[in-house]
């Protein structure tokens, strides 16, 4: 009887141990995608909303059953690092995806974290997407870096003539931290505004990102009385104190950036003052955003506890990437087989109503297909969220 | 230039009290405390929480941020610095530790209030407006009214209560303080948890002005060091002069020379190590310590 027992149990657990490796094989494979950006300090918030945005849409995928690339089906990972927004820490960063094997990573954040890492992404065969602005990354002979966003050349000259066509606006002050990014966006701020034949009243003034009080910095700019007050390249931690400032020292006119915004930290932080404030946004205002969309925000709210209006953006670079690599598996782990579908890629934009489309584009900026197809959605706040203002398309 | 004054006296007041708290933490301890901006920032975000999430009035936000941080500096100093102190002789101990406990709660504030800015309603609508000579909201004007006020309290707190003199005579000489009876162990945690509280209260006060987020805890405690250094550190009167003078500069500076681009913290920065130069101990340190 003993003997007989101990050969049931031997059978049962020569078979579970047999029958391992087969639920292994059942399991899918793993798809590492990347992110290095800022996910601490002054601008976690930039950082922070890419990566749960990426976590976001990675867990819906993964509880669908996974993404097919041709006939093999993979779950993502995504593999975060946090640069600080120190451009040692992000190629340390990218040193760490290559090691990883990954070939696709998202970000870094800012202008001299993404120009210190080319060096390391092509040598090593991995293609980013940074949210930065210096054309020579996207322009050859660069070819590995895809901006990830609407660049401020591109939305601030469209900002401007509409104001300055539909509100008459004549006369342009610019404002920037006194940073690599927001200087290097008001200097290609005050260029587009020139070209437009607007008068540049005030364009010097900056202020420290750790300013606790603007009304110094702004009182010299207000005096100029501009018709439009532009907030170069600010982030979401000074826009609302800026409004704020700007309105409490009796400024009347338009002010705008061409940075995306949230509007709940605008509400806390500047109330009814920020009522008209203009920015660029994404696809998540009612007259854009399709039924995904939604229901990605929705994800997003439970698993994060709140949602954050950057992410409008921040949703699309994985969505491009899961995209291409469905439409070319070769280039799953050759990245070189991902700028050849570049050029004639187009899928669905799964973000938007209607017939909206994800393709790079970037030819009149850069010269190549540099660039993912991000909506130009340009906001007004009001009444504690954001409506679309004008709708308008890079390239 | 009735602006500028203003703006400066504004500016002033709030440095001040932030000064306040870390000069009284390096003058009983001796710590310099790197972890100070970090609670100024915690401060800021119970008042919000207080006030925005659970909707209860802003003063109780404000007494909630000075019992919340009170009670933190407490529990930091008993279990973190206290044994260090005790144990080491060595100063880089303790500022190890501080810069420990700073990331440690840029850590918590991001796990518990999120990344994102967050600030409180203005508490007092309407701007002051001095025939266009002297322009300030009136939530600006109760801010710096009731930073001054703070200030003269702690004053007199530490000039006629008795554990205000006990805190003076550890500042002034540990061993003979000891010999006189007074309790070091004790009235070391109660000088920090003051100076916490301190930084909660300013916290609190300003998350309405300037709102809050995880990233401005760094950057403040520089400025508070930058203060304490132009006053003379562990002196009360010196903090309390270092913020006032770091804001008028800064008022002055960002209108005199908005013109020549923001060159306005590099003038301070040359100007105090210049100023270091000729007096390492500040306006009213003591060249001994």
């Amino acid at each position: 009887m003993q003997k007989r027992t101990f050969l049931k149990f031997s059978a049962l657990a020569a078979a579970t141990f047999l029958s391992l490796p087969m639920m292994a094989h059942a399991e899918n494979a793993k798809l590492k995608i990347g992110f290095v950006g800022v996910t601490s300090g002054p601008a976690a918030a930039w950082g922070i909303s890419n990566q749960r945005s990426m976590e976001a849409r990675a867990a819906w995928l993964n509880e669908l059953g996974g993404v097919k690339f041709g006939d093999k089906t993979y779950d993502i990972e995504i593999v975060p690092f946090d640069d600080q927004k120190d451009p040692k820490r992000a190629i340390a960063g990218m040193e760490k995806m290559a090691q990883d094997g990954v070939h696709y990573v998202v970000g870094p954040n800012v202008d001299d974290g993404a120009a210190a890492v080319r060096p390391v992404a092509e040598h090593n065969g991995i293609m980013y997407f940074p949210y930065a602005f210096p054309k020579e990354l996207f322009t050859a002979p660069a070819s590995n870096a895809i901006l990830g966003m609407v660049a401020n050349y591109q939305s601030g000259p469209a900002i401007y003539k509409y104001l300055k066509e539909n509100k008459g606006v004549k006369k342009v002050a610019f404002v920037a931290a006194n940073e690599s990014d927001p200087l290097s966006q008001r200097e290609s701020g005050i260029a587009a505004a020139q070209a437009l034949e607007l008068e540049v009243v005030s364009g010097n003034v900056t202020y420290q990102v750790d300013t606790t009080d603007f009304t110094p910095v702004l009182l010299p700019v207000i005096q100029a009385s501009p018709d439009l007050l532009v907030l170069s390249g600010v982030s979401p931690a000074n826009a609302p104190q800026l409004i704020r400032s700007a309105r409490e020292l009796g400024y009347t006119g338009f002010i705008s950036t061409e940075t995306g915004q949230d509007a709940t930290v605008l509400q806390e932080g500047a109330g009814e003052l920020a009522e008209g404030f203009i920015s660029v946004g994404g696809a998540s205002t009612p007259e854009l955003a399709s039924d995904t969309m939604k229901e990605f925000v929705d994800r997003y709210t439970k698993m994060f506890g709140e949602y954050n209006d950057e992410s409008n953006t921040k949703v699309y670079a994985l969505e491009y990437i899961i995209e291409t690599l469905k439409a070319n598996p070769a280039a799953i782990d050759n990245v070189e087989e991902y700028k050849k579908t570049m050029d004639t890629f187009e899928a669905a934009n799964p973000f938007m109503k209607g017939d909206a489309k994800l393709r790079y584009v970037g030819m009149t900026s850069f010269g190549q297909k540099r660039q993912v197809s991000v909506p130009l959605v340009v906001n007004e706040y009001k009444g504690g969220k954001f409506e679309t203002l004008f709708v308008g398309q890079v390239d | 230039m009735e602006q500028i004054i203003a703006n400066g006296l504004y500016l002033g007041a709030q440095y001040a009290l932030i000064a306040l708290g870390l000069t009284l933490i390096f003058s009983l301890m001796n710590v310099l405390n790197f972890a100070h901006g970090q609670m100024y920032v915690f401060g800021g975000f119970v008042t919000y929480t207080v006030v925005v999430q659970l909707g209860l009035p802003f003063i109780v936000g404000l007494f909630a941020s000075a019992i919340v941080l009170a009670i933190m500096g407490a529990a930091i100093e008993k279990f973190l610095f206290a044994p260090v102190v005790r144990r080491s002789k060595r100063d880089e101990s303790t500022m190890l530790l501080a810069a420990g406990v700073a990331f440690f709660l840029d850590a918590v504030i991001l796990l518990f209030f999120g990344e994102k800015q967050r600030g409180v309603p203005k508490i007092v609508n309407g701007v002051f407006n001095w025939d266009m000579r002297i322009i300030m909201p009136y939530d600006r004007i109760l801010i710096g009214v009731l930073a001054i006020l703070l200030i003269v309290v702690f004053i007199a707190f530490m000039n006629y209560s008795k554990t205000g003199r006990a805190m003076r005579a550890l500042a002034q000489d540990k061993m003979a303080a000891q010999l006189m009876g007074v309790n070091v162990a004790r009235y070391s945690m109660i000088g920090f948890a003051l100076g916490a509280m301190l930084a909660g209260l300013v916290g609190g006060l300003l998350v309405t002005i300037t709102g809050v987020n995880l990233g401005m805890g760094g950057p403040t405690s520089i400025k508070a060091f930058l203060m304490i250094m132009i006053g003379g550190a562990g002196v009360i009167s010196g903090a309390i002069a270092g913020g006032f003078i770091l804001g008028m500069m800064e008022s002055v500076g960002l209108t005199v020379l908005s013109a020549y681009g923001d060159i306005t913290y590099l003038v301070i920065f040359a100007t105090l190590m210049i100023f270091l130069a000729v007096r390492p101990q500040g306006l009213m340190g003591k060249p001994w310590g």
